[in-house]
């Protein structure tokens, strides 16, 4: 028995020969001490390998988010290039003008008229809550509780509620000022993102807001989660009861052509199948003039994103906030003279150098994989560079091509004033600066070193240091800076000395069990006391460890996904290291090779026996089994496609839909044939590659099929299997209805 | 020979494994960990110390008393130390065999509070967090009673965390 002992350490020299009860006794003891320390190794080697796991999980999630929100920025900063470069007459043109462009030239009475609600007329059937304004406690306390009993509100009392909430709106400033005083503890919630659960559970734990009771919103309220309309429903019918007692900061979610791409939209419009374009777009209006920040006792800074070193906040005050209608489009100015000719050419310039508003003196050399900061303002350009060269003769030409671009926009409609509504006069101090400040504000993220660099694994804003945080507290005798913007396992954290708090409020955010949320009360005294909590009763019995094997599950699920849909790539990789074309690669090749084409910055040598289980005796990896082995069923629909295109579809599926949803103007979920075309072309330029207008009948015919001429976006989607079922959107919480025990078990086995 | 190959790693794949794993905790990519980091690396990377063995690889590798490792102080530390298969992992029957030698008169579980009274009195303790987490995984049933076969069975290593 004492043999097995004997390997661990050493052994305290007790001798087994002498029989007498004394030693007996110490050789128990002895034992007793050997086995507790090999129980506890053993455990804390579980322990150790669980947060690991738990690490990389969160790890993949973010990669994927963060890249997603990238490709958005990129999207965009490309058709603004486009924009610039293609000559009037080309029909792309046309095409990426809508984009940027505001068709509306209302005063702000047409836009009430517009968004009239008066003649929608409210069924018998209808079994929701009706409202009547000036809205009372009751009720929006009401609106909560039938929102838990999963009914909708009707479209008449949305447009209403919305309407009285922008004309609210419109009288605050863009930063709301509040004070603790008469001993009240004010309330801070950080994302919610859609779901509901977290919210009533907020009101469940903390109470509704009231008087005594007040809250401050932080920001991205919508988008990924499927309540998303319901969440604004109840934030702004509590914000007409009480108006000096809630306070809403704006987030980089509140922003329609993000919401295009992230869920809110198609949300939207599948909840309000008929006014659901206007809701939209009084959203869009609402959402311009959501207040930019809180202060609180004017010691506490309340913002979504964070800052930067160049954050001023007297400039932040004073600008005019519903200008700046979404982060992705930098401000044109407004047309003063009636002819509409001169075009301040500084602003067009912003345009196709979106990409070069990003970037910042930087203190310090920051090595990210995401290539060399030098490179970092030909990054939008960097995917069609191949296509389209820019030498310094085009330069020029396109100079001259821009200018009169912008001079037939203009002159097709001389009131187009972009985004720009003409209820008030404006002066910009300089519209590019105060751009760059909301940005900054809304999509800005901490870091530990110091110094303030762009944000690139986001595209939007920048990174800044504890020492921007000093400087900054100091310079306006501030003491606490309170964010969200990331989501944080604990539901918050502190950084930069405890001056900045993180808080985020939407738990269970990748997944099940993937986090908790978190929320902050500041009484008089001004220090944050902060309160966790976890949505999904299953999830509340177990310990963040149990609940990684779930989460990591998930997170290799949709690896698994992304890999395959670069298949092409991937194989062109490997075969780079094969050489001899044997159809394998050794461990350590996969992973480079893997990286160098997803970019995803993920541990690959870690996950690879998670992810490859053909691996053979000597450690190698047939890369065409795997991609067998990674295989899901392709949709029937698409027999007839070619595969590569078929997997670019796929990869590209949010890119893809999110222009679909650009070009339907009109939200009406449907788009022309020709329009559809179009969209093809601008996306082989963009991603380089080429599809043939056979290919291109194809895909239309197999989705058209009542030949009527218009393409319905949906379905198109979900015809080749490009929308996940299984999507944060679309499915609902607890899935998963097994005890603790249950889960327990599965966690050791991998097979399930 | 093939089962040869199965075995030997060489170092540059033992650089590969420990770097990758150290990078998981390097929030600021500048190939630095906090120094409470690096139980949980060395323990991903198969290996089974005492607390006392990591007590002196932090002290070993740690920049001073910043409370930071750098990359190029761990790596060479880390690799000697997985070369020479210095904290081998512990087999199954072992623990097993551990759990039995706690179980004195043989019941063939052990009680929460018998568990307890030797995990954070006995050997390295553990904290009451480590102790409250422990009984969360093992404990599964109304009875308070931990039944060590199977929960052996459920953390088992499979040495494949590479």
């Amino acid at each position: 028995m004492l043999s097995w002992l004997r390997g661990i350490g050493t052994v305290m020299g007790c001798g087994v020969s002498k029989s007498s009860q004394f030693h007996k006794n110490s050789r128990k003891a002895v034992t007793t001490i050997k086995a507790a320390v090999l129980i506890q190794r053993w455990y804390r080697q579980y322990v150790a390998r669980t947060e690991m796991r738990r690490r990389y999980t969160w790890h993949i999630f973010q990669s994927i988010e963060y890249s997603g929100e990238q490709a958005q920025i990129k999207l965009y900063n490309f058709l603004g290039y486009l924009m610039d470069n293609f000559t009037p007459a080309s029909s792309e043109r046309n095409l990426i003008s809508h984009i940027f462009r505001e068709h509306e030239v209302c005063l702000d009475a047409e836009w009430e008229r517009y968004f009239c609600y008066k003649n929608i007329e409210v069924p018998e059937v209808y079994s929701g809550p009706h409202l009547t304004f000036p809205l009372t406690v009751e009720q929006a306390v009401g609106l909560l509780e039938a929102f838990r009993n999963k009914k909708q509100l009707h479209s008449r009392y949305a447009l209403q509620l919305l309407l009285e909430t922008w004309k609210l709106l419109r009288m605050l400033p863009n930063i709301n000022r509040i004070s603790t005083c008469q001993s009240k503890e004010i309330t801070i919630c950080g994302d919610l993102h859609g779901q509901l659960e977290d919210l009533l559970l907020i009101f469940y734990k903390n109470g509704v807001p009231s008087l005594e009771k007040p809250y401050v919103f932080n920001g991205d309220f919508v988008d990924r989660g499927k309540d998303s309309i319901e969440i604004l429903l109840i934030l702004f019918s509590f914000l007409l009861v009480y108006p000096c007692d809630v306070y809403l900061n704006r987030g980089n979610h509140e922003d329609h052509l993000i919401n295009l791409r992230y869920g809110f939209t198609k949300e939207v419009l599948t909840k309000y199948k008929i006014h659901g374009k206007r809701i939209l777009k009084l959203l869009q209006k609402i959402f311009s003039w959501l207040p930019l920040a809180t202060v609180i006792d004017q010691k506490v800074l309340v913002l979504h994103g964070g800052i930067s070193d160049t954050t001023d906040l007297g400039v932040l005050a004073r600008l005019d906030r519903h200008n700046y209608v979404s982060a992705m489009r930098p401000p044109k100015k407004r047309n003063s003279s009636s002819s509409g000719v001169s075009i301040d050419a500084d602003l067009e310039e912003d345009i196709w150098n979106t990409s070069k508003i990003f970037q910042r003196r930087a203190s310090v050399s920051y090595p990210k994989p995401l290539g060399p900061r030098d490179c970092f303002q030909n990054r939008s350009l960097q995917d069609f560079s191949g296509r389209i060269k820019v030498k310094m003769e085009d330069e020029l030409e396109s100079s001259r091509r821009r200018e009169s671009v912008y001079q037939l926009a203009i002159n097709r409609s001389e009131k187009d004033v972009l985004g720009v509504s003409n209820d008030s006069v404006t002066s910009y101090d300089n519209p590019k600066e105060e751009w760059r400040q909301i940005l900054d504000l809304l999509w800005s993220d901490p870091m530990s070193q110091d110094g303030c660099i762009p944000n690139e694994v986001r595209g939007g804003g920048c990174y800044w240091g504890p020492d921007i945080t000093e400087d900054f507290l100091n310079k306006h005798n501030m003491q606490l800076i309170i964010r969200s913007h990331e989501c944080k396992q604990e539901g918050y954290e502190f950084c930069h000395n405890r001056k900045v708090l993180t808080l985020f409020s939407a738990s269970n955010y990748y997944d099940v069990g993937s986090n908790r949320g978190a929320y902050v009360k500041l009484g008089p005294d001004l220090v944050p006391y902060v309160i966790q909590y976890q949505a999904s009763s299953l999830t509340r019995e177990l310990t963040a460890r149990q609940s990684v094997g779930r989460t990591e599950r998930s997170a290799l699920k949709v690896l698994r996904e992304q890999l395959f849909a670069h298949k092409s790539d991937l194989i062109c990789a490997f075969k780079k290291f094969d050489k001899e074309a044997t159809g394998l690669v050794s461990l350590n090749d996969w992973a480079s090779a893997v990286e160098s084409v997803m970019h995803l910055d993920l541990p690959w040598r870690m996950l690879c026996s998670q992810l490859v289980s053909c691996k053979s005796s000597d450690g190698t990896i047939d890369y065409n089994d795997w991609f067998n082995e990674l295989a899901f069923k392709g949709p029937n629909a698409a027999d007839h496609i070619d595969q590569s295109l078929l997997e670019t579809l796929y990869r590209h599926r949010s890119t893809l839909e999110t222009i679909f949803r650009i070009i339907d103007t009109d939200n009406s979920g449907f788009i022309t044939v020709e329009d559809f075309r179009q969209t093809w072309k601008l996306l082989s330029v963009y991603l380089k590659m080429e599809i043939t207008d056979e290919d291109i009948s194809h895909l239309a015919v197999t989705i058209d099929s009542n030949n009527d001429g218009s393409i319905d976006i949906d379905e198109f989607m979900e015809a080749f299997r490009l929308t996940d079922k299984k999507s944060r959107l679309e499915r609902g919480r607890s899935m998963f209805m097994g005890t603790v025990t249950d889960l327990t078990k599965l966690e050791g086995d991998p097979s399930i | 020979m093939a089962e040869n190959r199965q075995h030997t790693e060489t170092v540059s794949d033992i650089h590969k494994k420990i770097t990758t794993a150290f990078k998981l905790f390097d929030y600021d990519a500048n190939n630095t960990v906090d120094a409470r980091e690096i139980s949980t690396i060395v323990f991903s990377l198969g290996c089974f110390p005492s607390q006392a063995d990591l007590h002196q690889i932090i002290a070993e590798v740690e920049e001073g008393s910043s409370g930071y490792v750098h990359l190029d102080t761990f790596l060479p530390v880390m690799t000697k130390v997985l070369l020479e298969h210095r904290f081998p992992p512990i087999p199954v029957e072992h623990i097993l065999r551990a759990f039995e030698v706690l179980d004195k008169e043989n019941k063939g579980h052990l009680e929460e509070g018998e568990l307890t009274k030797y995990m954070t009195e006995e050997g390295e303790p553990f904290t009451n967090k480590e102790m409250e987490e422990m009984l969360a995984v093992l404990l599964n049933n109304k009875r308070g009673l931990v039944y060590y076969r199977d929960a052996v069975g459920l953390l088992g290593f499979d040495g494949v965390m590479k």
